[in-house]
């Protein structure tokens, strides 16, 4: 299947594919538009229309006892002190920089390992390594959760067993890293599926040419699989990067168990919601919204031109 | 379908080094080697162990009483073993509410997800057999639009629905389930590697409508990429959390991850009955169709990913 | 209903409410009270008659047989009864209803940290019209001062939570540890237990707004003025002070487990001697029944420890009221709903359905005094109950926004919990953060 093949792939994470005119079925026309159409309807209502109340929301400030009042770009400036802000922001960013990077590398592993035939037993592994992502993000935080625990869940356990004094996963350290778990246990094997489809599309004449050439496995992957599946890795990333700087369900869900270590502010998404919310902020939960959607596009877009540049 | 490949400039095998040389020498089979290798099973076997243990967890707990999943080791069976009695528990509980949640599930979706599979059909055919005007903004404004935390656009979101007298009722789930901008960029890859451009031209020499060449033509070609769409659009609508929470306050329209927290929310209220062995026992029972229909779906995938990689 | 100030539900950070049609008028109508007319209070009785459908959000689990019985009274009203989720998600969805203008219930169970909050933001209906005020003296004076603000009565007290001491007395005898009648015994019983058994502690606290502030409102401390729109903030007062001072050598000795309230290790824990004694509201044994089932027979029931020696002091935890929304436009029938629930019939429906009334008569009341607890080993606990909710110090209040500060108090004196930040110091940054947070609303406030 050529769900993610890499040349589209890769020029999909472009933003708008380039030089296929010669292939499209008919001269410019508005015809495309009685197919893209219902889609850009329904998106223009769920998603435009929404943003555009933000961003009206977002040069308004309301009080409690006071009213609405027209502030200009007052909010954009709070927000650009907001040491909060600031510091969600940091976090998101490290998690982004460790936790990214080690999820996709494990799906890139295990893709590779179901593609290189060399497996027993692949059909189970490729089913099994992809159930995770079908466990609700409110039930996969709640079972973590439990096992998080030092008392009676699974590493409690260990403690006995062992006689030893492992930290709390929950503590101020450890907590980020906790989540990254979660998170990661969770998109493995959707991240996996993506490397896995590109790889099976790649052809196989290729391989054949490499073979006769006497190339090893390690060689076979680094000159030919990765190179090919460029797109995809890109793309993944770039889905990577959305998830990761709207980092929510999972911390929100662990705050009950560890409420000292996971605050209001711990990720931008976090901020928002408690903002507005229980701040009844909606102004500048507005404007802190727009904030991280500019920065999420401006990474996004810097990954896929890097990414791009490397294909070069 | 190798027309694709051979007559796109740039493809993989242009990227790959040139000192392999990509012309086909032997049948397919000699690229796959078929060894198997048992360290790389053993390696593995630890991923697949990491993905499955939480769900090992929760399959063991969900055979427990409330009584015993307070005091017996959490990763092995209780002495009692109660799944059966916790099923039918779950089932009557308060009336039999847990089978209406599941109804309710279920109809957001059939109608959720497969309305959502059908506009990103309808677009990523757009997007890769026709040249629209506006056709390179589109996917840059849905990138860029699903950057934006949607916690954020709650508020608005609902009293946007609200004015339409859409909250309360199942279409404030349904409507935003219908875009999935993952599933649209699948699409648009899978159209413009399955859709041979001269196919659709020798039909509208034929004389076919646009609609005719898409429902009679085209359709059946993106079968494959159609049932993984599907799939991600159902994990998607069937895990949903955040919107039917902001959209749903009659218990009745709830779908079962709202069900299930407003049962853990339960022990939290004074007069409350614990009942985490039915959020434990009704968990399982929601990933359950998940996973049979990952296993149903499989053969489809398989047929897909297998049509890709025999199309050199 | 009592769901506790303590309750952590799935969005908890997300606590939510209040007030505020205001800030998006741009798109709702309603939620701005019309002027309030003084209704005839014959107006209710034939609005009862008349009849009508009512809308009542709450999750209070014992007023489904109260709106059988009042259904059964009046016939010709029809209770539509939903439970549009518990404490901070339910205040989500009648704070977004209100703001929309649209899909308003006609009562909403409000718990009484939060009404202020609904209240001066004139979301809800002043009750004084139908002569609510004339109800003074019916319900204990803790609750009817909760449900109090600006001059008006916005909701009635539907339950209570005086507070008491729950104990583990099998773990207390094991280790012959006398059961602490001061908090200073507490402390000392605290590192007895310890001794006697490294993993058992004497209670368990993560850090809880709720609890906190009905300690310091036992140990007879203000830290919140508020007159309208005029707030104080300030928790350097005596009692603020003593709680601090205690509770810090409780965190600092490790004498509390570090177990979140309502989790299923805190279950687990007040099952199998971990967590030793629970301070909390009165309302408390119907979830011990239901959730620690293994504790039957073992715990019992004590007056709340106190900051003095022979002192009788008490506080309230929890509780919440019925309040009707400003935009309902059928307030008089309403009310007659919240008079059968809270003063009439209903009243005794909860309390056999394991509710803890706030009405003084029926706390009063042999049958209520002389109820033997089987799970208490058949103590007659609610005499200490009946008797703390008469201990409760007058002159507390709650902030006009109490839900948004008691959201960021584990950003602020949480911290002390987990780092080297002494409690005091986490106190005085909550207090710096709620001034912070009043101001930019528009109030006056002063530390």
């Amino acid at each position: 299947m050529t769900m993610t093949s890499p040349q589209v792939a890769a020029r999909a994470g472009a933003g708008a594919p380039a030089g296929q005119s010669s292939r499209r079925a008919s001269r410019r026309s508005w015809a495309g538009w009685w197919f893209i159409g219902p889609f850009m309807a329904v998106f223009a209502l769920v998603f435009l229309a929404p943003i555009a109340y933000s961003i009206y929301l977002s040069v308004f400030r309301n009080q409690l006892i006071g009213g609405t009042a027209f502030v200009g770009l007052d909010n954009y400036a709070r927000a650009l002190g907001d040491a909060q802000f600031w510091s969600a922001l940091g976090r998101v960013s490290l998690f982004l920089a460790v936790q990214v990077p080690v999820m996709l590398f494990i799906a890139l592993v295990v893709a590779l390992a179901l593609d290189s035939g060399r497996l027993y037993g692949r059909s189970f592994f490729r089913i099994s390594i992809f159930l995770p992502y079908a466990v609700p993000a409110v039930v996969a935080t709640l079972m973590w959760g439990f096992m998080y625990g030092t008392r009676f869940g699974l590493v409690g356990n260990i403690n006995q067993a062992f006689g030893l004094n492992l930290p709390s996963p929950l503590s101020s350290e450890l907590v980020l890293a906790s989540i990254g778990n979660i998170v990661t246990w969770e998109f493995i094997g959707y991240n996996m599926l993506i490397f896995y489809s590109a790889l099976t599309v790649i052809p196989k004449s290729l391989y054949e040419a490499a073979e006769i050439d006497g190339a090893g496995q390690l060689r076979v992957i680094t000159a030919i699989k990765l190179p090919a599946i460029r797109g995809a890795i890109v793309v993944a990333s770039i889905f990577s990067v959305i998830g990761s700087f709207q980092l929510f369900n999972e911390p929100s869900i662990l705050k009950s168990l560890s409420p000292n270590t996971i605050s209001t502010y711990f990720t931008p998404n976090l901020y928002a919601f408690s903002l507005s919310f229980s701040g009844q902020q909606y102004n500048y939960s507005a404007t802190v919204a727009i904030i991280m959607g500019l920065i999420t596009m401006a990474i996004a877009y810097a990954v896929q031109v890097r990414g791009m540049r490397k294909e070069r | 379908m190798s027309v694709q490949t051979a007559a796109r400039p740039g493809s993989a095998g242009a990227s790959s080094p040139a000192k392999f040389r990509t012309t086909r020498l032997r049948p397919a089979r000699i690229g796959r080697r078929s060894r198997r290798s048992l360290a790389l099973t053993l390696l593995m076997g630890l991923v697949l162990l990491y993905s499955l243990a939480p769900l090992f967890w929760l399959l063991v707990n969900a055979t427990k009483t409330q009584d015993g999943l307070l005091n017996s080791f959490g990763l092995w069976f209780d002495g009692d073993f109660a799944l059966w009695d916790n099923i039918a528990r779950t089932a009557t509980y308060d009336g039999g509410i847990f089978l209406r949640w599941f109804a309710n599930t279920v109809l957001y979706v059939v109608l959720g997800a497969g309305g959502a599979t059908f506009l990103a059909v309808l677009g990523g055919y757009a997007l890769a057999k026709f040249d629209f005007p506006g056709r390179k903004a589109v996917f840059a404004v849905v990138i860029g639009a699903v950057a934006i935390p949607g916690t954020a656009l709650a508020v608005p979101t609902f009293l946007m629905f609200s004015q339409m007298g859409l909250t309360n009722t199942p279409w404030a789930v349904i409507i935003p389930s219908l875009i999935s901008p993952f599933g649209l960029y699948l699409m648009w890859t899978f159209a413009s590697e399955a859709i041979p451009t001269e196919i659709m031209e020798s039909a509208r020499i034929d004389g076919a409508s646009e609609a005719r060449t898409f429902f009679q033509v085209c359709l059946p070609l993106l079968t494959p990429g159609i049932v993984t769409v599907l799939l991600f659009t159902m994990v998607a609508t069937w895990n949903n959390y955040f919107l039917p929470l902001i959209m749903l306050k009659n218990p009745d329209w709830y779908p079962l991850t709202l069900g299930l927290n407003a049962w853990n929310a339960q022990a939290a209220t004074a007069g409350g009955e614990a009942i985490f062995n039915l959020v434990i026992t009704g968990s399982l029972l929601t990933i359950l169709p998940l996973i049979a229909a990952f296993l149903l779906l499989q053969r489809y995938w398989q047929s897909g990913l297998s049509a890709g990689s025999v199309k050199e | 209903m009592i769901k506790t100030l303590t309750r952590r539900g799935l969005l908890q950070s997300s606590a939510v409410a209040a007030a505020l049609a205001l800030g998006l008028t741009a798109c709702g109508g309603g939620g701005n009270a019309a002027p309030q007319q003084t209704v005839n209070s014959d107006a209710v009785e034939q609005a009862l008659q008349k009849g009508g459908k009512l809308t009542v959000w709450a999750w209070d689990q014992s007023l489904k047989k109260v709106a059988e019985g009042f259904e059964a009274k009046y016939p010709n009203v029809d209770v539509n009864l939903v439970n549009a989720g518990t404490g901070n998600d339910q205040y989500t969805a009648l704070q977004n209803a209100i703001s929309a203008g649209s899909g308003v219930p006609d009562v909403a169970q409000i718990e009484y940290y939060a009404l202020p909050q609904f209240a001066l933001s004139k979301s809800l209906a002043d009750l004084g019209q139908f002569g609510a005020a004339d109800l003074d003296g019916t319900f204990t004076a803790g609750p009817w001062s909760s449900v109090q603000a600006q001059g008006g009565v916005y909701g009635l007290p539907m339950d209570s939570g005086p507070m008491a001491l729950f104990y583990n007395k099998e773990l207390f005898d094991k280790h012959g540890i006398a059961v602490p009648t001061t908090w200073d015994e507490f402390l000392e019983a605290g590192r007895a237990l310890k001794k006697a058994d490294p993993k058992a502690y004497i209670a368990n606290d993560t850090g809880d707004a709720g609890f906190t502030t009905s300690m310091i409102w036992q140990a007879g401390g203000k830290p919140y003025q508020v007159d309208g729109t005029n707030v104080g903030v300030n928790f350097s007062d005596a009692g603020s002070t003593k709680f601090a001072e205690t509770w810090q050598k409780l965190i600092d000795e490790d004498l509390l487990a570090p177990i979140s309230s309502w989790s299923d290790e805190w279950y687990k824990g007040l099952g199998n001697g971990t967590i030793a004694t629970l301070s909390t509201g009165a309302w408390m044994p119907g979830n011990l029944v239901s959730g620690v089932a293994d504790g039957a027979g073992k715990w019992r029931v004590a007056p709340l420890p106190q900051w003095e020696k022979g002192a009788t002091s008490s506080s309230e935890n929890g509780g919440s009221s019925l309040a009707i929304p400003a935009a309902s436009s059928q307030a008089a029938l309403a009310y007659g709903f919240l008079k059968y629930s809270n003063v009439e019939e209903g009243v005794q429906t909860r309390i056999d359905g394991g509710a803890f009334p706030a009405t003084a008569k029926d706390l009063a009341s042999e049958k209520f005094q002389n109820t033997e607890f089987k799970y208490f080993g058949g103590q007659k606990a609610n005499q200490i109950f009946a008797e703390s909710a008469k201990n409760v110090p007058a002159g507390w209040s709650y902030l006009p926004f109490q839900v948004y500060a008691n959201s960021i108090f584990n950003d602020t004196a949480g911290q002390a919990y987990v780092s080297g930040t002494k409690l005091k110091d986490g106190l005085t940054a909550w207090q710096k953060a709620s001034v912070k947070y009043g101001t930019e609303q528009g109030f006056t406030v002063k530390e």
